[in-house]
């Protein structure tokens, strides 16, 4: 089997993503090449082949183009599998380069059993398995492949297209100022979606007082405007590694998990049981967070 | 403008999980449903753009599903999509036999604008959307946090990660998948639920749409193999507060 891995470069300097790529390529004992847009000063590093195209012609964001480049690099690889991060860029590349082939796409793919991809379901409760004939795209998520050690350099196969996307690049925007660095916090307190309501974040923010530590949140509670962007955790937020996390009415989306899951311990509190959040904890509190937060937090202070 | 937005009707994700007797599907029976939380910012920002544009521009939700995806095309209606179209359909169906029907149904209707959420919060493909712009030959950007329309274009911005976003202009006709926090999606009001009740929904029956041959097939469904060590403690609070307070002292945690 052959796979084209896809690396990604961001501002100029390529993302070591493709590291976790290699790693699924190589569980399923595939040949393994390159590819990138990216400059020739800055290549990831890579013992094989790395399909490269100009960054300053094809753009960071040009995904007409993008496409026309792997699907170039598929044919001269003979490629029988794309392997994307599942990440902005990944997931809105894919499924244009799986049209382009006529191929299925597994989003997401979190695991390899027996050497068959598994992908997480209804809210990862469930895992799905997936057979797909021909050609395969697949997107990963991140850190569910342990990245292969990066050492080497590429030779080098230039592509180049004149396809082209009618979307105007006009170039990056940086995250709003983090008046909050959450990546030195030992500990974090965390109000999720079950809350409820923003006055019932008062309870979240009182056990966090109680213990000395730092208001987190989860990106609903953050998108309903009941706790500031600077204290959201997970991949559109910070990431952290406190030595106690203790989530409260957090459920567990992925992209929050990806977030705290390297906290040392971590409590979650919540209604619901089966909620995602049981997989990463140590501690699970099933409780009502209005009627329980309060009794906690007078503990603590007593 | 003529201005369509895709949903895609959903289980509770607090629900509780079964899987059926084969083990490829979830049993449906004791499910609660509603509109995938992505789309319902689709919607809102599609309606957004039809007030915007005020007279001449028309709103048309889709939906695809057995009969209860119904409700979620009311939903829509009610948040003040003018009318609706229903692709009545039983079978499981892969992204690419989705984005096809969809394809099917909408194909002569020159939409210039497409809203679709960037994923459904069941199944997480954040593939219908792209595999439809592919289709039909439009641009598409997605993961949009924000959306501007100007005169014949729009000003988007994508999200990356770590909070970093894209800025990005285009033209219609194109599609749009939206993320969450893009607006602040409106909840229907009694008088636009009792109106929404005269819009039209139009039903097509998927197998007159010549649904193409799925390109993957769930296999297997099965609960992931518990790494989690949790431990569960139930019952009384006040009880529950006492041990996890011991717990923490006893790892030095506080």
């Amino acid at each position: 089997m052959k796979a084209l891995v896809i690396a990604e470069s961001r501002e100029g300097q390529p993302l070591e993503n493709y590291l976790e790529g290699l790693s699924y390529a190589k569980a399923l004992g595939a040949e393994a090449a390159l590819f990138l847009v990216g400059a020739a000063e800055a290549l990831p590093a890579f013992a094989g082949t790395l399909f490269l195209a100009e960054v300053a012609k094809h753009l960071e964001y040009n995904p007409k183009g993008h496409k026309a480049l792997i699907l170039s690099a598929v044919e001269q690889f003979g490629a029988d599998l794309v392997i994307f991060a599942h990440s902005s860029y990944g997931w809105d590349l894919a499924p244009r380069v799986a049209q382009g082939l006529e191929a299925a796409q597994l989003s997401e793919v979190v695991e390899l059993a027996e050497g068959k991809p598994f992908l997480p379901a209804y809210n990862a409760k469930l895992r799905r398995q997936v057979e797909t004939s021909g050609k395969l795209v697949v997107t990963l998520q991140g850190g569910a492949f342990a990245p292969l050690k990066a050492g080497g350099s590429p030779q080098v196969t230039a592509l180049d297209t004149d396809r082209q996307s009618q979307v105007e690049f006009l170039g990056f925007e940086a995250a709003a100022a983090k008046e909050l660095d959450l990546t030195k916090s030992e500990i974090i307190v965390s109000a999720g979606r079950g809350v409820g309501k923003a006055e019932r974040v008062q309870l979240v923010r009182d056990l966090a007082a109680a213990i000395h530590g730092d208001l987190g949140a989860s990106r609903p509670v953050v998108d309903a405007g009941w706790v500031e962007h600077s204290h959201q955790v997970g991949t559109t937020g910070q990431s952290v590694t406190p030595k106690l996390y203790i989530a409260c009415g957090i459920s567990g989306a992925i992209q929050h998990l990806a977030g705290m899951k390297g906290s040392d311990f971590i409590v979650a509190i919540n209604k619901d049981k089966e909620a995602p959040i049981g997989e990463v904890a140590d501690l699970f509190c099933v409780a009502d967070l209005t009627q329980f937060l309060p009794i906690l937090t007078d503990k603590l202070q007593g | 403008m003529k201005i369509l937005v895709c949903v895609k009707q959903v289980p509770d994700m607090e629900s509780r999980f079964q899987v059926q007797a084969g083990g490829t599907a979830i049993e449906e029976a004791d499910l609660a449903f509603r509109v995938n939380e992505y789309d319902e910012f689709a919607i809102e920002e599609a309606v957004r753009l039809k007030e915007k544009l005020g007279e001449g521009s028309e709103l048309t939700v889709l939906s695809l599903g057995p009969q209860r995806v119904a409700e979620a095309i009311k939903k829509a209606l009610a948040m003040g999509c003018d009318q609706g179209i229903h692709i009545l359909d039983t079978a499981s169906r892969d992204p690419y036999q989705v984005a096809s029907l969809i394809y099917q149904a909408v194909k002569d209707q020159d939409f210039e604008v497409i809203f679709t959420g960037m994923q459904s919060q069941d199944l997480g493909y954040a593939q219908t959307g792209l595999l439809l712009a592919e289709l039909l030959g439009i641009e598409a950007v997605t993961t949009v946090v924000s959306f501007c329309q100007e005169g014949d274009g729009f000003l988007v911005q994508r999200e990356l990660e770590g909070g970093q976003r894209m800025n990005l202009k285009l033209q219609a006709p194109a599609l749009f998948t939206c993320q969450l926090g893009l607006n602040q999606p409106r909840y229907p009001t009694l008088p636009n639920i009792m109106k929404a009740k005269k819009k039209k929904i139009t039903q097509l029956e998927a197998a007159s749409l010549a649904p193409p041959a799925a390109r993957s097939q769930t296999t297997s469904l099965r609960p992931p193999a518990k790494k989690g060590q949790a431990k569960f403690l139930e019952g009384d609070l006040g009880a529950m507060a006492d041990q996890l307070v011991a717990e923490l002292k006893a790892k030095s945690l506080i």
